[in-house]
């Protein structure tokens, strides 16, 4: 299982990078891995805005459906349009390949996320 | 015909034609004087020209790709897929039903209003109940009928703080869609070791906030639920109706019923217990039953009667409302009422004990060689957990593998809280011998696993086709066929 | 002995042992004593396969049934001829007796023909994605709304005054449930008012309209269309499917769902049902849709095969959050379908609709011509229309039965505003001397 230091991971396993004043959203290796094969990913519009913690899409596999929910509050300023015709590549990389771009509207919200160790710790208690 | 791959639009050659209409007698006038051309169709649909032994021989290869109750056994659990009589077939392809508009004179259908309204009373003397709809479309619009009406009667109390359904982790999927298509939200609560609903969970739930509480009984475990008659009153203490989900019905009848344990509505699967065919998924239907005083709610029209006739009655002030474009799944009702008189009401006692006995024996077969997670009697079914071979198959495994035996496997992965579930039903109309081959097969299975899991894996490999890409058909859809 | 139930005495015993109980009884022991059904059922006897067939055939004989007569009657069940091959298929109990194709390797064939009825729809709408049926058109109709609410997070749905009214009531009642709000957009001349569009705002999430509508006329799709997508709204379009052997198809206007009721491809009148619903929609919000959909692919060994696909938005996966509680389909009757479709094929659709257009209007001028009757509704018709009588209802209703005609539907049974004003419906199946007879018996209504 992959875990990416230097991110900021939520308990419902998304992960939040922050890069050059962006910040990207997607879902863990463990959380790819636990859902099999994507089918779909449900992607939110670009202007949306989310509170921490809200549902803002879904990835799907064939016989799940998992909601995806903001590590932080923020609006959406782009999706990654890629996974609309491939899905499959959050599979492939699940840190390569974020699910959207926000911009934070409440850094405090980051605060309360784990980093890669408390992570680690937390899928060792799920599982 | 096995390799028969063809679909109905290969078989297309222009020039063909499978129908012969009578020449149009009247006087007639080109289209375009009837219909403006920017009201006309442009493209052509693409649609098959065959003859008629085209189509014949086509559907008939396919039905020759189908696995049916006909064909043999098949024990999925919940599903209750027991032989289909064609005295009911037979009954409901009478002209004198089949031929019949749904406006027209009620003095012209009085054999059909008849029927409806014995059956929706022989219905109420099964369930003991007061009152029944017969227009559900299927277990789910009977679910969704039985909640509308939860949520009226509460409406109309003024009482619309609550908004909370109470069901078990145990559940169908369909019992939470169908919180969220009336708008509720819901609550699920844990099941008690036994697999029956948690008390102490139960009492946790509920407050002036519970509008209602939706189980089936026997369980999805096929567990009968012990303390209903205490989950029920604290459910209506706490303010709240109390929802038979009918699905387990064959079980009981004539043993008890659900307006004894205190049940407030009730739906029934007539395609599972009353045997009405399965039709590949459809149609079915799910009567809703009440007791006297929530009868006012139910869809209108009702079926009335009045000295020796019968009528619909529109006039319900009360009701939620229409549910269905006309009255429902008629011709499945005449299915169920033609099995009803068949059997009577010895005979209907009979199935629900033969279809126990049936899985308890299964079971008492099985449990020695897989894990039986809740070992008691059971009712008409069983879960077992294929955990025990997880190292080196699982239970989809298994299932597939029994297809290659020439059975239909049993229903998997549900309920949600047994791992690797296999829910067993066999339904009272299959024979000793029948039930002891499938403990064979079970058990020679299980020994393939053991020794040569790639068997299991591969399998199965004398069906029509093997198992299918499903992440393929899912991530790009292909839903027709193309020009 | 049973019929149905195998267990012999023996057997019994046998099995008791095995499981290791000594009666039947021990096998309730479960079912607490004070809710137990101690007395028998007060239902029926059992009745021999003889008797059950004189019962039932009594009960039958009690209905007058539409063999017997000539039918003017529609409005949403449809007298159109069914080919013998329909009820041969359809009776085939590989097909009949089988499960959802929840196991595909021995459910192609339910699988197969689901594909082929979602093709065939799929050509005749116009529509990218037609799923494997719903349980008829009024609920087909509702779930739309409930579908397009979703698509678009928009609280209202509007639907046009012109639609079926029982649709309309279905309507009613899923929306009230499920606290959608619901819009009436009103009707002049028997049709969508188009300045009643002017009701629809940025809450609006969709537009619902019947084309032929229930009056049996054509409505002017083109000028709906424009006003619901300039407010970005979504078009649900209810059609029947035989009118689109001619009629210009919901994907031709640029519809984004549709719906119909498709009894009239072959499925018995049955008293109303089971019928078969249809929902369809744009490519683009197919992933939104409610109920079964199936979908090509490929086995293990590259063989063509079928599935149930995009099961996630379903109950069983996705529970609470599900596109919709529905877990069957009408599968026999889109078997029905299927095969009456292949029967008729791309010509004869057409064919059947031609027939249908021209008998309904040969019939609408000759009732003019009695003098009895005057058109309150302009516009175009397909197999059904409107005519206001001079004279009473009931009579006409009454001479016509004597006469083994089954006449048109009085609207008023709807609308008590809409006292005399008649439906007619004229079906292929209808010929120039049943026309012409109705049309001499109520010549001589007084």
């Amino acid at each position: 299982m992959k875990i990416l230091e230097g991110l900021y991971y939520a308990k419902s396993h998304e992960w939040l990078r922050i890069e050059d004043g962006e910040a990207f959203v997607g879902i863990s290796d463990f959380a790819q891995h636990e859902l099999g094969d994507i089918v779909f990913v449900d992607l939110p519009s670009v202007g949306d805005e989310f509170d921490a913690q809200d549902s803002f899409g879904a990835v799907e596999s064939v016989k799940a459906a998992s909601d995806i929910y903001m590590p932080v509050s923020g609006v959406i300023l782009a999706v990654n349009e890629m996974l609309e015709e491939s899905p499959e590549l959050i599979n492939e990389d699940a840190y390569e390949n974020w699910i959207i771009k926000i911009k934070i509207t409440d850094e405090t919200d980051i605060e309360v996320l784990m980093n890669s160790v408390q992570y680690e710790e937390h899928i060792q208690e799920e599982e | 015909m096995k390799n028969y791959d063809k679909l109905i639009i290969d078989l297309s050659k222009k020039g063909r034609k499978a129908y012969a209409l009578p020449d149009n007698d009247v006087d007639s006038k080109p289209l375009d004087d009837y219909l403006p051309k920017e009201l006309q169709r442009v493209t052509e649909p693409y649609l098959p020209e065959v003859y008629e032994v085209d189509v014949i021989r086509h559907y008939t290869n396919l039905s020759n790709k189908n696995y049916g109750v006909d064909t043999g056994f098949y024990p999925l659990g919940s599903c209750t897929m027991k032989y289909n009589p064609k005295i009911n077939e037979d009954m409901a392809s009478l002209d004198g039903f089949t031929k019949l508009h749904p406006y027209q004179n009620e003095n012209t259908v009085q054999g059909s209003l008849a029927l409806l309204y014995d059956l929706g009373q022989k219905l109420s003397e099964i369930t003991g109940m007061d009152g029944f709809s017969l227009q559900p479309a299927a277990g789910a619009q009977g679910e969704l009928t039985g909640l509308m009406i939860i949520k009226k009667y509460h409406e109309d109390r003024n009482d619309t703080k609550r908004r909370k359904i109470i069901v078990p982790d145990s559940s169908h999927g369909t019992n939470p869609a169908t919180v969220t298509a009336v708008g509720y939200d819901i609550i699920e609560i844990k099941s008690d070791k036994n697999g029956g609903v948690d008390m102490e969970a139960l009492k946790a739930v509920l407050n002036d906030e519970t509008a209602g509480l939706m189980l089936t009984n026997p369980s999805t475990l096929g567990l009968f639920e012990r303390n209903i008659a205490e989950i029920s009153r604290l459910v209506h203490e706490a303010g709240g109706l109390v929802y038979y989900d009918g699905a387990n019905l064959n079980a009981i009848m004539g043993i008890a019923r659900p307006g004894d344990m205190g049940f407030d509505i009730v739906h029934l699967n007539l395609h599972k217990t009353f045997t009405t065919p399965h039709g590949g998924g459809g149609p079915g239907a799910g009567p809703v039953g009440v007791r006297a005083d929530l009868v006012d709610y139910l869809p209108y029209p009702t079926v009335e009667k009045k000295e020796d006739s019968y009528y619909l009655d529109h006039n319900r002030p009360k009701s939620i409302g229409r549910i269905m474009g006309f009255y429902g799944q008629f011709g499945v009702l005449v299915r169920a009422y033609t099995y009803i008189l068949t059997m009577g009401a010895e005979g209907l006692k009979r199935v629900s004990e033969a279809a126990v006995l049936n899985a308890n024996y299964l079971q008492s077969q099985l449990k020695e060689h897989f894990k039986l997670p809740i070992d008691s009697i059971c009712k008409h079914e069983f879960v077992l957990s294929g955990t025990d071979g997880l190292s080196q198959y699982r239970t989809l495994d298994m299932a597939k593998r029994m297809l290659d035996y020439g059975i239909h496997p049993p229903t998997i992965y549900f309920p949600l809280i047994i791992d690797e579930a296999m829910m067993i039903e066999p339904t009272e109309t299959e024979t000793l011998e029948t039930l002891d081959r499938f403990i064979e097969i079970m058990i020679k299975i299980k020994k393939e696993g053991e020794e040569n899991p790639e068997l299991l894996h591969n399998a199965p490999i004398t069906t029509v086709v093997r198992r299918l890409d499903e992440v393929k058909a899912a991530r790009k859809p292909v839903v027709k066929w193309s020009r | 002995m049973n019929r149905y139930i195998p267990l012999t005495q023996e057997d019994q015993k046998y099995m008791l042992e095995k499981i290791g109980v000594k009666s039947i009884d021990d096998l309730f022991s479960d079912i607490p004593e004070n809710i137990r059904f101690n007395r028998k059922l007060d239902i029926n006897q059992s009745y021999s396969e003889m008797e059950v067939r004189k019962i039932m055939k009594k009960l039958s004989d009690r209905n007058d049934n539409l063999d017997d007569y000539a039918s003017f009657l529609g409005a949403g069940s449809y007298d159109h001829y069914i080919p013998s091959v329909v009820r041969h298929i359809a009776s085939r109990s590989e097909f009949y007796t089988s499960y959802t194709p929840y196991q595909p390797e021995v459910s192609q064939g339910t699988l197969q023909y689901i594909f082929e009825f979602q093709s065939m729809m799929g050509e005749l709408t116009g529509m990218d994605v037609i799923n494997a049926s719903m349980y008829d058109g009024a609920t087909a109709t509702a779930e739309a709304a409930i579908m397009a609410i979703r698509v678009n997070n928009r609280s209202k749905v509007a639907v046009s005054s012109t639609i079926h009214p029982e649709t309309l009531k279905v309507l009613e009642t899923y929306c009230h449930f499920r606290e959608i709000e619901l819009i009436r957009i009103p009707e002049t001349d028997g049709k969508t008012d188009l300045e009643g569009l002017k009701l629809i705002d940025s809450d609006t999430s969709a537009v619902i309209i019947q084309n032929p509508n229930f009056y049996g006329i054509v409505e002017n799709v083109a000028q709906i269309e424009k006003a619901t997508h300039d407010n970005k709204s979504l078009l649900i379009m209810s059609v029947d499917p035989i009118s689109l052997g001619i009629i210009k198809s919901p994907g031709e206007y640029g519809a984004d769902i549709v719906v119909g009721e498709g009894q009239s491809l072959g499925i018995p009148q049955n008293f109303g049902g089971p019928y078969l619903g249809f929902i369809g929609a744009t490519e683009k919000l197919m992933r939104k849709m409610p109920g079964r959909i199936c979908g090509l692919t490929n086995d293990v060994d590259g063989k063509q095969g079928f599935v149930l696909t995009l099961q996630a938005r379903e109950q069983h996966i996705r529970r609470e959050k599900a596109t919709s509680n529905i877990c069957s389909n009408q599968s026999l009757c889109a078997l029905m379908a299927v095969v009456y479709l292949s029967v008729m094929g791309r010509e004869g659709i057409t064919d059947v609709a031609k027939q249908c257009i021209s008998k309904a209007n040969y019939a609408m001028e000759k009732l003019l011509e009695t003098q009895k009757f005057k058109r309150i509704y302009s516009g175009p018709i397909f197999k059904e229309f409107v005519l206001e009588t001079t004279l009473d209802a009931d009579k006409i209703e009454k001479a016509l039965f004597d006469e083994k005609i089954i006449g048109p539907l009085d609207l008023s049974r709807f609308n008590k505003n809409k006292k005399n004003q008649l439906l007619f419906t004229v079906t292929e199946k209808r010929t120039k001397e049943e026309i012409d007879k109705m049309i001499d018996i109520i010549k001589g209504v007084q």
